[in-house]
């Protein structure tokens, strides 16, 4: 294969364009999900919100504005291919060029801060992006982008289990989680699970669970039953739309594994809100 | 049928409301969110004066997005509460009536609420360009510097919310879930 040059602005442009669009339009996955849960919640309450949720997405999608205020961190799983160069610059700064047009350009919120503990000065262009780089062979560059909220993302959580906790120590953490986060992360949520490899590769495929569409599976049939096992027991939580009560506390659960150490088994949850924001392009 | 309250609100509205009350609140609300209410706090303690007077009324936890050519404001969801909680006993101490947010919030403010006669208004999260809708103007009152989180004043009419903890200390949080638990 032959080596391929890429423009440093076209893969600007590409980014600009997916965080722009994932944050005015959702995703027609979660839409038809918001849709079903409102035929069927049996809250009041839960149904009002609901219909106003559906109502906000339209809303943001017709007049181009951001869905949620906010337009989050600026997430990137970039598949690399290795006959890619880039003619004009580097790929990290082309992508923040591209994350900076799209926040400023876009009327998007600026949340991020510099430093986490001392300074938390506001950095006015919501870089830098967290980019996750894997390099597969080929000379193209797929570059899936999305926005996250830290309403959500705060009510994130980690654990090293060991093995002899099985699935029922996976499924109980996972309860867990999503119990204590309640009515905080904006449900109806998505569940974004990783298990398996190490710690930081575990939270890794959660945060990419969270990217997946929620009208699809896991490849494995034994967890794409654990996925539908656990929506269901989380709707049984009572939470509801905003929390408010209901019978819709998730639209999806995906899970991503990985290989793991004989000792270990790791589980990341990364919770998501119903703006559950991304888009892909390949250049 | 939802209740229209007109602000500032009244102890007669508050005493009036109950937990699950759907509301639209017209008049103006302030805005603030983690540093604008971390700024707040550190003036009360040291005993300063605040750069915005807050007696009698309601703070609403958010932190817009820019408003695009032509909108008087950019969307504005309320953010989580929680955040808020180690700060807002104090500022309900000196006078403020009202909180909108979204979740939960701890045992101290939910005595505080009771304490003071105060009311917490839960708005839907992530709606933020519906609600933006009901917010007619903006002025900026305080600490620009902090730019999505500075102190605002808003005009709103018919801001759609719910009575998430009333007066009395009855909360929604604790139990409306209950209810459809299986
Ligand atoms: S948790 Fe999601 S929907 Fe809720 S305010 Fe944050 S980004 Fe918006």
């Amino acid at each position: 294969m032959e080596i391929r040059q890429i423009k440093a602005e076209t893969v600007t442009e590409t980014v600009k364009k997916l965080f722009m669009d994932c944050n005015y339009f959702i995703g027609k996955d979660i839409m038809t999900a918001l849709k079903k849960s409102f035929e069927n919640e049996t809250s009041p309450v839960g149904k009002s919100v609901l219909s106003q949720i559906i109502e906000n997405d339209k809303i943001a999608a017709n007049e181009e504005i951001p869905l949620c205020q906010d337009t989050g961190m600026a997430i990137l799983f970039v598949e690399y291919g290795d006959k890619v160069v880039i003619e004009d610059g580097s790929f990290e700064d082309a992508v923040n060029e591209g994350v900076r047009q799209a926040y400023c350009d876009g009327y998007l919120r600026k949340s991020v801060v510099s430093d986490p503990v001392f300074d938390r000065i506001n950095t006015k262009d919501n870089t830098p992006a967290i980019i996750h780089t894997k390099i597969v062979s080929g000379n193209s560059i797929k570059i899936t982008a999305g926005g996250k909220g830290f309403g959500s993302e705060n009510m994130s959580a980690i654990k090293m289990i060991t093995p002899s906790y099985g699935i029922e120590g996976v499924k109980q953490f996972i309860l867990d989680t999503v119990r204590t986060a309640g009515p905080n992360p904006c449900p109806p949520i998505v569940v974004g699970v990783g298990i398996g490899g190490t710690f930081e590769r575990a939270a890794q495929l959660a945060k990419q669970a969270t990217f997946r569409s929620i009208d699809s599976s896991n490849t494995d049939p034994r967890y794409a039953s654990l996925e539908r096992e656990l929506l269901e027991e989380i709707n049984k939580m009572g939470f509801g739309p905003a929390g408010l009560g209901g019978n819709t506390t998730a639209l999806g659960v995906n899970i991503e594994t990985s290989p793991t150490h004989i000792a270990g088994m790791p589980v990341a949850v990364n919770i998501c809100c119903h703006a559950a924001r991304h888009a892909s392009a390949t250049i | 049928m939802a209740k229209r309250i007109t602000l500032p609100i009244t102890d007669e509205d508050i005493k009036n409301l109950k937990a699950g009350d759907s509301v639209l609140l017209s008049g103006t609300i302030l805005t603030g969110r983690d540093a604008a209410h971390k700024r707040l706090y550190e003036l009360i303690q040291n005993g300063d004066s605040l750069p915005v007077d807050i007696k009698g009324e309601i703070i609403y936890y958010v932190g817009p997005a820019p408003a695009k050519p032509g909108y008087a404001v950019g969307p504005a969801g309320p953010t989580s509460s929680y955040r808020m909680d180690k700060y807002a006993p104090t500022l309900l101490e000196l006078g403020l009536k009202g909180m909108i947010g979204k979740g939960a919030r701890n045992k101290e403010v939910v005595e505080s609420i009771v304490k003071n006669k105060c009311v917490y208004f839960a708005a839907i999260g992530g709606a933020a360009a519906l609600i933006a809708k009901s917010i007619k103007s903006e002025e900026m009152l305080c600490y620009e510097d902090l730019g999505t989180e500075a102190i605002r004043r808003y005009t709103v009419e018919d801001f759609p919310c719910i009575v998430a903890i009333d007066s009395d200390g009855n909360n929604v949080y604790e139990t409306e879930p209950i209810k459809y638990r299986k």
